[in-house]
C-alpha cells in the first residue's frame, strides 16, 4: 500500500476544523434561504415561476433527506421511495378531503400529514419486513417491486380516483398558504436526521452499514434498526407527499413510479451519501435550475445530464485521487484555510 | 380447456422472451457479481436498430437482425468497459447506482434521438397461424419457442463443453483462483457481456414481432420482469433463468386471462417479493453461506 502523501505546508487535510459545527452551518443555511424566500414571497416580489416551485422543492428536500437515511446511513438502496410518498399523498389527501368542511387548515393539514405519514410508515414496515432477510441488489429490486405494486394498487382503487387521478381541487392550497407547513416539515426532518446521526441509534445504523457482522456481534439489533430506518424514512416521505398533494389540483398514482424514485436517488447521490447539507443543496440546484431557466434545451437534456452525472460521480468516487482532492477542497476546509490565513497574517503583523 | 391451452402457449412464448433476457442478467450476475440494470434498455436499443436499418435505411430484414445483434454486442461491451470496469473493486451500492445511471442514460438518449412517440416494428417474417383442435398458434409464437429452445441448448453446451465456458464457470466460482490459473477475468467478463447483449438483441427481435410498438421506455418493464425471473429461478444459475423466465411468462399470461390485465404487474412483483422472502436464493440457486 502506498502511503497517503501529506503536504505539511497546507493545513487543509489535517485534523478536524474548529469553529461552528457542521450541523449549525446546515441549519443556518436553511434558515437564511427560507428567510430570503419568505421575505420575497410575502412582500410580493417573487415571480410566479419561482413561487410555483417553492412547495415542490421543499417536499423534494424532505424526500431526499429521508432517502439519505436509508441510502447514506443504512447503506441499502431503496427504489420505492416514490411509492411511500404516494401512499402518504393519497391517504393524507383523502383525510383532508373528508374533513375539508369541518376543520380549518391549520388543524386539517397537520392532522392529514400525520395520518398520511403513519399510513406510509405502515407500508414502510411491510416493505421493511422482507428487507430484513435481503440486502444489496435483492433489496433494491424488492423495494422497486413494492413501489410498482403500490402504484398499481392505487391506480386500480376507486377511492383514489383510479387512473383519472384524485381530484384535490377542494383542498388545493397555493404556495403562500402551504409554505409555512413545508418549512416546518423541512426543519423537522433535518433536526431528526441530525440528532439521529449523532445519537447512539445513528451510530448503530452506520455500524450496520460499515460491517453488518461486526455490528451484530457487538450486540446491535439489526432487525430493530433496519425496520426503524425504513419506517422513519417512509413516515417523512408520506408527510412530504401529503403537502405535495395539496399543492396540486389533481394527483395521479402513475406519476409516482420508479423514475421518480430514481430522481430522488440522484439528489441523494449528487449531494453526497450521508450528508444532509449535500442533499439540500443538490435538491435546490437540481430542482430549481431547470425550472428557473425554462430554456428548451435544458428541459430536453435535463434527464440525460442527470444520468451522466450519476455515472460520473460514481466513477469519480471510486477513484482514490478524486477522494483526496475532494477532502482537500471541501467547503469546510476551504473556509478554515481562508480564515486561518487571515489569522496567520494578523499574527505576522503583530510580530 | 381450449382457453387454458391458448393461455399456456402464449405464456410460454412470452416466458421464452423473458428467459432470453434473464439469461443475460443471470450470466452477468454470476460472473461479474453485479446487477446490470441497463440490460433491459439494450433490448430497446436492439429494437430501434432493427427499425432504423429495415424501415429507415430499407435494408432486408436479415441485415437488420445482424446489425441489431452487432449494435447490442458493441454497446454491451462498451458499457462494461466504460462504466463497470473502473468499479470492479467498488462497493456493490456504487455499481448498482452506476448501472441505474446507464439505464437512464440509454432511455433518455433514445428519447432525444427517436422521440417519445411509439414506432412500429417491421414485419420480419410472415408465418401462417396454425390451428390444431381449436387452439390457434401464431407463427411468431412458434418460431419464438423454437429459436429460444435452440439458443438455450446451444448456450448450455457452450458453458459446459468449451474452454471459454469453463473459464466462465471458474470466474463465477472464484475470481482470484481463476486469475491464478491464468484466466483473464476482464476478458471473460467482456465475453459474458457480449453474449448477454447478443441474447438481448434476439429477445428484442421477438419482443418487437409480438408487441409491434417500441418506445424509449420499452426495455425497462421486460427488463425488470426478466430480472425478476432470473431471481425467481435463482440468480447465477443458467437453467434457473430459463425455468424462471418461462414460469414468469406463464404466471403473467394466466393472471392476465383469469384475473385482470390491470393487476398483472402487481401479481408478477408480488410473486417476486414472496419468492425472495421465502427462498432468497430462488428455485435453483445455490445456498451461499456467509464467510466472516
Amino acid at each position: 500500500m502506498k502511503m497517503k502523501k501529506k503536504n505539511p505546508a497546507s493545513p487543509l487535510m489535517e485534523g478536524k476544523r474548529r469553529g461552528i459545527s457542521s450541523n449549525a452551518v446546515t441549519l443556518l443555511m436553511v434558515v437564511v434561504i427560507y428567510a430570503v424566500v419568505c421575505y420575497l414571497l410575502y412582500s410580493g416580489n417573487m415571480s410566479r415561476q419561482v413561487t410555483n416551485m417553492l412547495v415542490s422543492i421543499s417536499c423534494y428536500i424532505v424526500l431526499a433527506v429521508s432517502l439519505n437515511l436509508v441510502v447514506g446511513l443504512l447503506g441499502e438502496l431503496s427504489l420505492g421511495h416514490a411509492g411511500f410518498m404516494s401512499v402518504g399523498l393519497f391517504t393524507g389527501c383523502l383525510v383532508s378531503l373528508a374533513t375539508v368542511d369541518v376543520l380549518p387548515l391549520p388543524v386539517r393539514l397537520p392532522v392529514s400529514m400525520i395520518v398520511g405519514g403513519l399510513a406510509a410508515a405502515v407500508v414502510g414496515l411491510v416493505v421493511g419486513l422482507p428487507a430484513l432477510r435481503l440486502k444489496g441488489d435483492y433489496l433494491a429490486i424488492v423495494t422497486l417491486g413494492c413501489g410498482e405494486i403500490i402504484k398499481t394498487v392505487i391506480t386500480n382503487l376507486d377511492v383514489t380516483g383510479g387512473a383519472k387521478g384524485l381530484n384535490t381541487t377542494p383542498i388545493y392550497g397555493n404556495a403562500k398558504t402551504l409554505l409555512p407547513y413545508s418549512i416546518v416539515l423541512v426543519f423537522l426532518v433535518i433536526i431528526v436526521m441530525m440528532n439521529l446521526k449523532s445519537s447512539r441509534h445513528g451510530r448503530a445504523i452506520m455500524a450496520i452499514r460499515d460491517n453488518r457482522i461486526a455490528a451484530e456481534s457487538n450486540g446491535v439489533d439489526i432487525t430493530y434498526y433496519k425496520l426503524m430506518v425504513f419506517i422513519l424514512a417512509a413516515f417523512f416521505a408520506g408527510m412530504a407527499g401529503t403537502i405535495y398533494g395539496h399543492s396540486l389540483s389533481n394527483n395521479k398514482a402513475a406519476s409516482f413510479d420508479y423514475n421518480m424514485s430514481i430522481e430522488i436517488l440522484v439528489l441523494v447521490v449528487l449531494g453526497g451519501m450521508g450528508s444532509i447539507r449535500g442533499s439540500i443543496i443538490a435538491t435546490i440546484i437540481l430542482r430549481a435550475l431547470p425550472e428557473a431557466l425554462r430554456v428548451d434545451w435544458v428541459s430536453d437534456y435535463r434527464m440525460l445530464a442527470y444520468s451522466v452525472l450519476l455515472i460520473v460521480i460514481m466513477l469519480l468516487n471510486a477513484s482514490p485521487k478524486f477522494a483526496d482532492l475532494k477532502g482537500r477542497w471541501s467547503i469546510g476546509n476551504v473556509i478554515y484555510f481562508v480564515a486561518n490565513q487571515k489569522k496567520q497574517k494578523e499574527a505576522a503583523h503583530r510580530d | 380447456m381450449v382457453k387454458l391451452i391458448q393461455t399456456l402457449i402464449s405464456g410460454l412464448s412470452l416466458g421464452s422472451i423473458y428467459a432470453l433476457i434473464a439469461l443475460g442478467y443471470t450470466m452477468v450476475y454470476g460472473i461479474a457479481k453485479m446487477l446490470n440494470f441497463a440490460h433491459g434498455d439494450i433490448i430497446m436499443v436492439g429494437a430501434y436498430a432493427v427499425i432504423t436499418t429495415v424501415l429507415t435505411a430499407n435494408f432486408p430484414p436479415l441485415v437488420g437482425i445482424l446489425v441489431s445483434i452487432l449494435v447490442c454486442v458493441v454497446l454491451g461491451v462498451t458499457i462494461e468497459f466504460l462504466a463497470y470496469r473502473p468499479l470492479r473493486q467498488a462497493p456493490p451500492l456504487s455499481v448498482l447506482i452506476t448501472a441505474i445511471g446507464v439505464s437512464y442514460f440509454l432511455q433518455n438518449l433514445a428519447l432525444l434521438i427517436f422521440g417519445s412517440e411509439q414506432k412500429a416494428f417491421p414485419t420480419i417474417i410472415k408465418l401462417p397461424t396454425i390451428e390444431a383442435a381449436g387452439v390457434y398458434i401464431d407463427g411468431i409464437t412458434l418460431i419464438t419457442l423454437v429459436v429460444t429452445a435452440a439458443i438455450m441448448v446451444g448456450l448450455t453446451l457452450f458453458i459446459n463443453k468449451t474452454r471459454m465456458g469453463k473459464a466462465m464457470r471458474a470466474v463465477s466460482e472464484d475470481k482470484g483462483a481463476a486469475e491464478l490459473m491464468g484466466i483473464s477475468v476482464n476478458h471473460t467478463i467482456t465475453i459474458t457481456f457480449a453474449i448477454g447483449s447478443a441474447l438481448a438483441a434476439v429477445a428484442a427481435l421477438f419482443y418487437g414481432m409480438s408487441y409491434i410498438y417500441i418506445r424509449p421506455t420499452t426495455g425497462s418493464m421486460p427488463g425488470i420482469k426478466a430480472f425478476t425471473a432470473a431471481v425467481f429461478g435463482g440468480i447465477g444459475s443458467i437453467p434457473g433463468a430459463m425455468l424462471g423466465g418461462i414460469l414468469m411468462g406463464v404466471i403473467e399470461q394466466l393472471s392476465k386471462t383469469y384475473i385482470s390485465t390491470l393487476w398483472s404487474d402487481a401479481i408478477v412483483f408480488g410473486v417476486l417479493v414472496l419468492v425472495l422472502v421465502v427462498k432468497p436464493t430462488g428455485l435453483l440457486g445455490k445456498k451461499i453461506s456467509e464467510k466472516v
